[in-house]
């Protein structure tokens, strides 16, 4: 058995610690290790997104990352956006431009929004497609989804 | 799919990453995106992987005449880097911005990417149109290696083992240079089918780096010279077709290249 450790992350506003081997990917520490299976294992190969998640802000995608790099860092998964009040504004304009079909890719499209609109508050449609080219939607449905991110766009203005 | 096993280390200064990487079968990890993927498929199986991601190496620094580039230093900030835009060396950027997806731009970074070789990466063409310099360093000291020199076939470079790629250095260009980059790329994998950088001067000089069609980037001073080009084929762009992409893509980057030396200098 190899050597287990504990890293230690801020996920979603609070601090966490979780075992590890050296080899786990940060994804399989979310979903395994904190339960938080909002985070999707899509391709595995770093090409779909379903599995992105904000690094101290930044988006990336957590299948292609050690736990252990992003020891001490802030992590925010699709559980950690909504508050008491209700849903995030991106979520909620997914929700009512049908951003969605099946939902898997639901959580990285988010959060791949939410890297993008905290660098351009009003990005046009080319600026969206092409910062969510990382993200893979298997049921074709990214005409909903540039709207939803624009709507929220405008929500968040 | 996971890695094999291997032991972590998280280097704390330059030194301390180099006495790691001393150790045989140890490989250097900055922001792993291409590294990863090759460990989940188990064609790489380290003993040790050094992580450099908390060394002090990332950022743009103006020295005489020169830019240096911190190996670590992501395309997503040399996409958005003021000192890349005008001034010759718009080439870095376009590249940059084009590399992959905002998430491997988010992580993946200068040193890392050159380091590994891709023939198809995007860099390595504009590295030797631009006449980009690698800042090595290894227990020994510090050399630099010029781009055209570094980059000896696929995923094989002037490198020898304990030596890591710190910065790259940039000559700035003569005022009123222009340059550009231009691939047509694989529609899945975003990688170069074919890919041109080129770099045009007041005086006429002018230097093309080619990407994608062979197993290292080629360097070419004129258009006349892509008919002796070698040129490879594979089951997503035969040989002809790839030479006919190499020929659109020098036009489209040269173009552009003259396009902004001219606003430039006008």
């Amino acid at each position: 058995m190899p050597d287990r450790e504990r890293v230690g992350l801020v996920v979603n506003g609070e601090p966490r610690l979780v075992e590890v081997e050296p080899r786990t990917l940060l994804v399989h520490a979310l979903r395994d290790g904190l339960g938080l299976t909002g985070t999707h294992v899509g391709c595995d190969t770093s090409q779909c997104g379903a599995c992105t998640v904000l690094v101290d802000g930044k988006a990336v995608k957590s299948c292609t990352l050690l736990a252990l790099q992003a020891e001490g860092s802030e992590v925010t998964t699709i559980e950690g956006i909504a508050d008491e009040a209700g849903l995030h504004p991106v979520q909620q304009a997914f929700v009512e431009h049908h951003g969605l079909q099946c939902g898997f890719c639901t959580p990285g499209m988010i959060l791949t929004a939410l890297d993008l609109l905290s660098r351009d508050p009003d990005p046009d449609e080319r600026t969206i497609r092409h910062a969510l080219r990382g993200n893979l939607c298997r049921c074709t449905g990214y005409q909903p989804i540039v709207e939803s991110v624009r709507a929220a766009a405008e929500a968040l203005r | 799919m996971i890695p094999a096993p291997f032991r972590y280390h998280r280097a704390t200064s330059l030194e301390d990453a180099l006495d790691a990487l001393a150790e045989p079968d140890a490989k250097a990890l900055a922001g792993g995106m291409s590294l990863l993927p090759l460990l989940k498929l188990r064609i790489g199986r380290p003993e040790l992987v050094v992580d450099l991601g908390r060394l002090d190496l990332a950022g743009i620094e103006r020295a005489n005449g020169s830019l240096e580039i911190g190996a670590l230093t992501t395309w997503d900030a040399l996409s958005r880097a003021e000192e890349l835009r005008g001034g010759g060396l718009d080439a870095i950027a376009d590249c940059a911005a084009g590399i992959g997806d905002l998430q491997v731009r988010n992580r993946g970074t200068i040193g890392g990417g050159l380091a590994h070789a891709d023939p198809a990466a995007d860099l390595p063409a504009v590295a030797v149109a631009l006449g980009l310099e690698l800042v090595v360093r290894s227990a020994n000291g510090e050399r630099t290696i010029p781009a055209c020199d570094f980059f000896q076939g696929p995923f094989a470079t002037a490198l020898s083992d304990g030596e890591l790629v710190t910065a790259v250095r940039v000559s700035t260009p003569p005022t009123g240079s222009g340059s550009a980059y231009v691939k047509v790329e694989h529609p899945a994998s975003g990688f170069a089918l074919a890919g041109a950088a080129a770099l045009v001067t007041p005086a006429g000089d002018v230097r093309i780096g080619i990407t994608g069609v062979g197993g290292a980037p080629a360097l070419v001073h004129g258009e006349d010279e892509l008919v002796e080009l070698e040129v490879y084929g594979d089951r997503f762009a035969g040989e002809e077709y790839r030479r006919h992409l190499a020929r659109v893509v020098v036009r489209r980057a040269l173009e552009r290249a003259r396009s902004r030396a001219e606003r430039s200098s006008g």
